[in-house]
């Protein structure tokens, strides 16, 4: 048993005793200074803030409206909204083509007006929102539905409209649970590599996101690979401690909040 | 709080699953004690009133106000009906303070009022109740008794035509019970509106309500004065619960509202 965990564990954590190893610090720097490193990064920040304003501000009503509708599509819609969850991020970026690309089932329409979305920096933000909003939706129908529902029925008693009604009680409530969820949306984007790849393609500058980066950079030296996968690493530590130390406030707020 | 003379007259009929809520109920300054078995429907028929439920048929006037006559397509959203509502855990916005609570009220009644007018109004609304020493705490610093103070100076707050309460004391240990009910009784009184209590323990009934509507999977089967029910139960239920010597032990259980039946909209 003992022998069993071990070996997973090892097998775990040798790839990043790797990462971080392998090299030296010398060979480090310099993939850092690769000149695919900056517009990268610039890149890889712009798109995937982007992509998780845009889930949220789109994210949080369709949440709420979510987690209230009796309607029963409601339901299968929330299915719906996970699957790019569990689909390869490869499908993803076929199926935004087969949608949005030139040829595609919209793009005629839209290039007619002028737009033609595909293998643009637009792109990367579509392919980041497409696989990355499932996180945040998740989180949010699930704190909106966990709200007490007494709290909403003596609000509006009180006569707050719906507006006030989410604005002053719903969203504070579900506040916390609302900022995990665009944590983990924000990793999402971050590491979005094969529907990017497929829909906005690899263009230094342009498409070029830092997974994308690694993966051109693997051709090129493996130290600049190495290097730009540790920004990520360390990117994704900084996120996971953050979210740990935040669902910690979480508990003692929630076990302050409720008596 | 000057005593008004006003009348709530209610006559509905809602599908809830296991059974249809078929009541027809009228509360006049008199408060009126919802008892029943659990699950007979007590809380259903709050939040019916509240607009909370959908109905299938179904007339409630308030005074002189239509609330709900579906045969004319009339039916007030919740925030409309002007109903102070008291869930058994009193409610209270937990991110917000007592006064903020109390401000809330204010902040949805027209005229609207600034953010200073509103707090300073409140402030008077927790003195008049001998609050104002708590304005600035948190629900969760606050013992039961003093929550369902702030919950009912918030529901006031919002100048409400008829009072809603589901089960007042139940969520409150026996001490803060006495204190309570005697808070109650005497609020109600000086209020004057048409209230209803929805409740599992005979001491309510005996210090809040002047009539008992008795409820039995959905329908009023008997509605009086407490002697007179006591006198003639119309069910072995309605016996048991007002020959119960007036005790502080009842051990009270909310009536599970159906899921799906909630709404907000």
């Amino acid at each position: 048993m003992v022998g069993l965990g071990g070996t997973l564990l090892l097998f775990l954590v040798l790839p990043f005793v790797a990462l971080l190893l392998d090299g030296g610090p010398d060979s480090i720097l310099r993939g850092l200074g690769c000149a695919l490193t900056w517009p990268a990064m610039r890149l890889s920040l712009g798109t995937s803030l982007t992509s998780v304003g845009l889930v949220v501000l789109g994210g949080t009503p369709l949440a709420w409206w979510l987690a209230r509708s009796r309607w029963r599509s409601a339901r299968w819609l929330e299915i719906l909204l996970q699957l790019p969850v569990v689909i390869p991020p490869a499908v993803g970026g076929i199926a935004l083509l087969l949608a949005f690309g030139r040829r595609g089932l919209f793009g005629g329409v839209l290039e007619r007006l002028g737009w033609s979305p595909a293998f643009s920096s637009i792109a990367v933000v579509m392919a980041q929102v497409f696989v990355s909003a499932p996180f945040y939706m998740q989180a949010a129908v699930q704190a909106f539905g966990r709200l007490d529902r007494n709290l909403l029925a003596v609000g509006r008693s009180l006569g707050a409209s719906p507006p006030r009604l989410f604005f002053r009680v719903a969203l504070p409530l579900a506040r916390p649970w609302l900022i995990g969820g665009a944590a983990m949306t924000w990793a999402r984007a971050l590491g979005e590599f094969g529907a990017t790849l497929m829909f906005a393609g690899n263009m230094t500058g342009k498409t070029q996101t830092l997974p994308l980066a690694i993966y051109t950079a693997l051709e090129l030296d493996i130290h600049t690979a190495q290097a730009l996968s540790l920004l990520l690493v360390a990117f994704a530590f900084a996120l996971l401690l953050f979210l740990r130390r935040f669902n910690r406030n979480l508990e003692v707020s929630r076990k302050t909040a409720m008596p | 709080m000057s005593a008004t003379s006003s009348h709530l007259s209610v006559s509905i009929d809602a599908e809830l699953g296991p059974f249809s809520l078929q009541a027809t109920l009228e509360v006049g300054a008199e408060p009126m004690a919802l008892v029943g078995p659990n699950g007979s429907g007590k809380t259903s028929l709050l939040l019916a009133i509240l607009g909370l439920i959908k109905l299938e048929r179904g007339r409630i006037v308030l005074g002189d106000e239509v609330l709900v006559d579906k045969d004319r397509g009339i039916e007030r959203p919740t925030e409309d009906r002007h109903l102070a509502y008291l869930p058994q855990d009193f409610g209270l916005f937990p991110h917000l303070t007592a006064i903020e609570n109390v401000a809330f009220a204010l902040a949805c009644s027209s005229p609207p009022k600034n953010r200073k007018e509103r707090r300073a109004q409140a402030m008077t609304w927790l003195d008049r109740f001998g609050l104002g020493s708590l304005a600035n705490r948190n629900p969760a610093q606050l013992s039961g008794g003093e929550r369902q103070r702030i919950a009912l100076a918030r529901a006031l707050a919002s100048s409400p035509k008829a009072i809603l309460l589901d089960e007042p004391t139940a969520s409150l240990d026996i001490e803060a019970r006495v204190e309570v009910r005697a808070f109650l009784a005497e609020s109600i009184r000086s209020l004057g509106l048409p209230t209803i209590l929805v409740t599992h323990d005979v001491m309510d009934v005996e210090a809040l309500a002047g009539r008992v509507a008795v409820l039995e999977k959905g329908r009023v089967v008997g509605c009086g004065l407490p002697a007179d029910i006591r006198k003639s139960p119309p069910t072995p239920f309605a016996s048991k619960f007002l020959s119960t010597p007036a005790s502080e032990g009842v051990v009270s259980i909310p009536d599970p509202v159906i899921d799906g039946q909630f709404r907000h909209n």
